[in-house]
């Protein structure tokens, strides 16, 4: 059998990860260079990366066009929003979220990053610990990526020193100190060359830690969901009104936190009556126990009027329930915030308005400084937000629950998503 | 070495998908599940049946018919909609041709591949869907690695790839203003091997062009394609018989046949493990140009 057994196959677990660098970086050539090397790259793919690179009058293969998308970028030559990548090694399947670097990009790098287990950072090691690394190790912070993996890159440009190396780590994690950045590993490469990506590196015996792809086959993501705290957004109802399933009134959606199990009581918000969980069903079976990020359905002993954007809990655990929020706002639209301005605001399955009514302060994303003097929030700007909804939302701080601590913002006149928030800790228990 | 907690990535890509069908049930009004009977739109659809049971799926089927197909997939379609008990909608390409509302394309290459973006939106039209459910999978092609989950569409039923709504978590934005609508597509994040994989551990029916079979072919620049009433033989094409099997299912005009002895799911995945070749590298319609998906996309296509 060949290494893409399909009992193997079956078995394999799923590693989102978002890639962070600027053009300069050599990120697109670091992506092109793990497909590459892991043979993700087929045969008219990569036929068609050598005629660009031919047309473009390069003397090697361009790796880095594997990852180019539209025509777009292809003719400005960066790229210009998030794309995804997949590719698969016999241990785990991975997920890229490519974004670009650019500080004007940062509403994409923030998009990537909400999804991802893993950030890849790049530093370039002649350049050590710059701005642009200190951007984009807030955003891994702020959207409480759990692993984070700095790649010091162009190690062939400083003759692959370990000196370089142990100085641009110590210098970063020291830097780092002021985030919260929960697991850092250092990996010494060239992406131009390959040294360390799939490959061990002959140029740096020095380095006996593992690479690049080693420790993205080996990170511990099965921790990455809250499992303590029981959160489940009502999605759906299903009422089949059949012969068969004459009664039957059951409640579709994805758990959102804590291990929900077949008898559990629990209580429904808003209307904090409580019921036992009758059973927990997906297509033609039943489950004894659902957690995240599990889709099923829970039909409960009462019959009580339960809806969509309502949500299933534990009467001695409850989430926040406010209409005062304070966020950190990521904006990603033209058209700044208004203050006291009117929104429409999704959080979990739930639909409200809000009114936005303090901009307390603005990040600055290259030096981690507060702005206080200033606060119009533009595109790409984060800052932190306090807001009013016309229902109680039921949120958990960000940190806590990616899921219930997230929101996004829409203009009501355009229905465009504009704004995305994280739920801070500060201000829960004050209610206001 | 796994936690108790956690999912394989089969299991965490079909949660993912249920999640998001529901969410278009939730939030739009008039749905629909665009079938083709290719592989990937029958895993869509087993998806639907699981992520309602035990209800029906709330929405239809529709099929954009060029006229054009391998009659296995026709039989499929028929006995799938019978089982399922669920509303089967075709849009015609002749139909679209017959009154004038398209142009056949003419010469030995001709394809009405393009033709069914406009019987496609005619459709949508028609019957007011504010939300089509497509098989699109992001590891296609590259203008679709940048397609959203909720891809909005404008009231031409256009997409403008520079001016995608921000989406992140899992929270969808499906709001839009009266004639416009939005393409879905649930199995974003799944490649094709993540789709036969799935096949086999769900033990889903395929439509048997899927698996070899001998058939009438002919070789046109390297690319091996059906023989039928239609289609017409350039100088030097010859017609000879070999044993083939789809890898994907387009009308008969682009679909490229692998040659093959696979008879099994197993056998194919073991295929598709060791091909070095993509699977629309078999697709006439994407050797048009290096971005010829995204134009046609930006159009309204699929």
């Amino acid at each position: 059998m060949s290494e893409f057994s399909t009992k193997g196959y079956l078995d394999m677990e799923l590693l989102r990860f978002t890639t962070a660098g600027s053009v300069d970086d050599g990120k697109s050539t670091l992506i092109g260079r793990l497909l590459y090397d892991s043979k993700s790259i087929f045969e008219d793919q990569l036929e068609a990366v050598k005629r660009a690179s031919i047309r473009r009058g390069n003397e090697h293969i361009d790796l880095a066009l594997v990852t180019d998308g539209l025509r777009a970028e292809r003719e400005q030559g960066i790229t210009i929003d998030v794309a995804y990548r997949y590719f698969a090694t016999p241990k785990r399947k991975f997920i890229i979220a490519d974004t670009p670097g650019h500080i004007q990009y940062t509403r994409n790098m923030v998009t990537g990053a909400s999804t991802a287990n893993a950030a890849i950072i790049l530093i370039d090691a002649r350049n050590g610990v710059t701005e642009q690394t200190s951007r984009h190790s807030y955003i891994a912070s702020l959207l409480q990526i759990p692993h984070v993996i700095i790649c010091i890159n162009k190690m062939d440009l400083v003759e692959y020193k370990k000196e370089v190396f142990e100085d641009i780590k110590r210098k970063y994690s020291d830097f780092s100190k002021n985030l919260k950045l929960r697991e850092i590993t250092f990996v010494p490469i060239s992406a131009l060359y390959g040294d360390n990506v799939v490959e061990p590196s002959a140029n740096m015996p020095w380095y006996t830690g593992g690479t690049l792809l080693h420790v993205l086959e080996n990170i511990e993501i099965g921790h990455d969901h809250n499992i303590s705290d029981h959160r489940f957004p009502v999605q759906y109802v299903i009422r089949p009104m059949s012969d068969e399933f004459h009664d039957y009134r059951g409640y579709g959606g994805r758990v959102a936190g804590g291990v929900f199990r077949e008898g559990d009581r629990v209580t429904v918000l808003p209307s904090m009556i409580s019921s036992k969980i009758k059973s927990i069903d997906i297509y033609n079976g039943k489950l004894s126990e659902a957690y995240p990020p599990m889709s099923v359905t829970f039909t409960l002993e009462d019959d009580i009027d339960i809806s969509r954007g309502d949500m299933l809990v534990k009467e001695d655990n409850l989430p926040q329930i406010t209409q005062d929020i304070e966020v950190m706002m990521c904006w990603m639209n033209e058209k700044p915030l208004q203050i006291n301005g009117k929104y429409a605001l999704k959080h979990t399955t739930r639909d409200v308005r809000c009114i936005i009514q303090e901009v307390k302060y603005k990040v600055n994303v290259n030096t981690l400084e507060h702005i206080t003097d200033d606060k119009t929030v533009k595109l790409n700007d984060i800052a932190c937000v306090k807001m009013r909804t016309t229902k109680p939302l039921f949120v958990d701080p960000y940190e806590v629950n990616r899921r219930t601590g997230s929101l996004i913002i829409i203009d009501e006149a355009t229905n465009n998503t504009v704004g995305v928030g994280m739920v801070t800790s500060n201000d829960l228990f004050n209610g206001k | 070495m796994k936690n108790k907690y956690s999912l394989t990535h089969l299991e965490e890509l079909e949660y993912e998908s249920i999640y998001v069908m529901r969410e278009v049930a939730a939030q739009f009004e008039r749905p629909v599940l665009l079938f083709s009977g290719g592989k990937d739109s029958i895993v869509m659809t087993h998806l639907a049946v699981k992520a309602f049971w035990p209800g029906k799926m709330p929405f239809p089927l529709l099929h954009i018919d060029t006229g054009h197909n391998f009659e296995e997939t026709m039989i499929y379609r028929d006995n799938l909609v019978k089982k399922l008990g669920v509303q089967l909608i075709v849009g015609s390409v002749q139909e679209s041709i017959d009154t004038g509302r398209v142009v056949e394309e003419t010469g030995v290459t001709a394809s009405r591949n393009i033709l069914q973006t406009t019987t496609l939106l005619d459709t949508i039209e028609k019957y007011k869907f504010d939300a089509a459910m497509g098989g699109g999978r992001r590891d296609e092609e590259k203008a679709r690695a940048k397609e959203r989950f909720f891809s909005h569409r404008d009231e031409f039923g256009q997409w403008d790839p520079k001016n995608q709504r921000p989406e992140l978590w899992n929270i969808f934005n499906g709001r839009k203003n009266i004639g416009e609508h939005f393409r879905v597509f649930p199995i974003s994040n799944w490649t094709e091997m993540d789709v036969w994989q799935y096949i086999l551990k769900e033990q889903i029916e395929l439509p048997e062009i899927y698996f070899t079979h001998q058939r009438e072919v002919f070789n046109r620049d390297g690319v091996w394609m059906a023989k039928a009433p239609f289609m017409m033989l350039k100088e030097n094409e010859f017609y000879e018989t070999r044993m083939v099997r789809c890898r994907t299912i387009g009308d008969v005009s682009c679909t490229g046949l692998t040659l093959s002895t696979a008879n099994s799911l197993e056998e194919i995945i073991q295929e598709i493990a060791a091909t070095r070749i993509t699977e629309r590298g078999g697709r006439a319609d994407d050797m048009r140009s290096e971005a010829a998906m995204e134009d046609r996309k930006k159009e309204g296509y699929f």
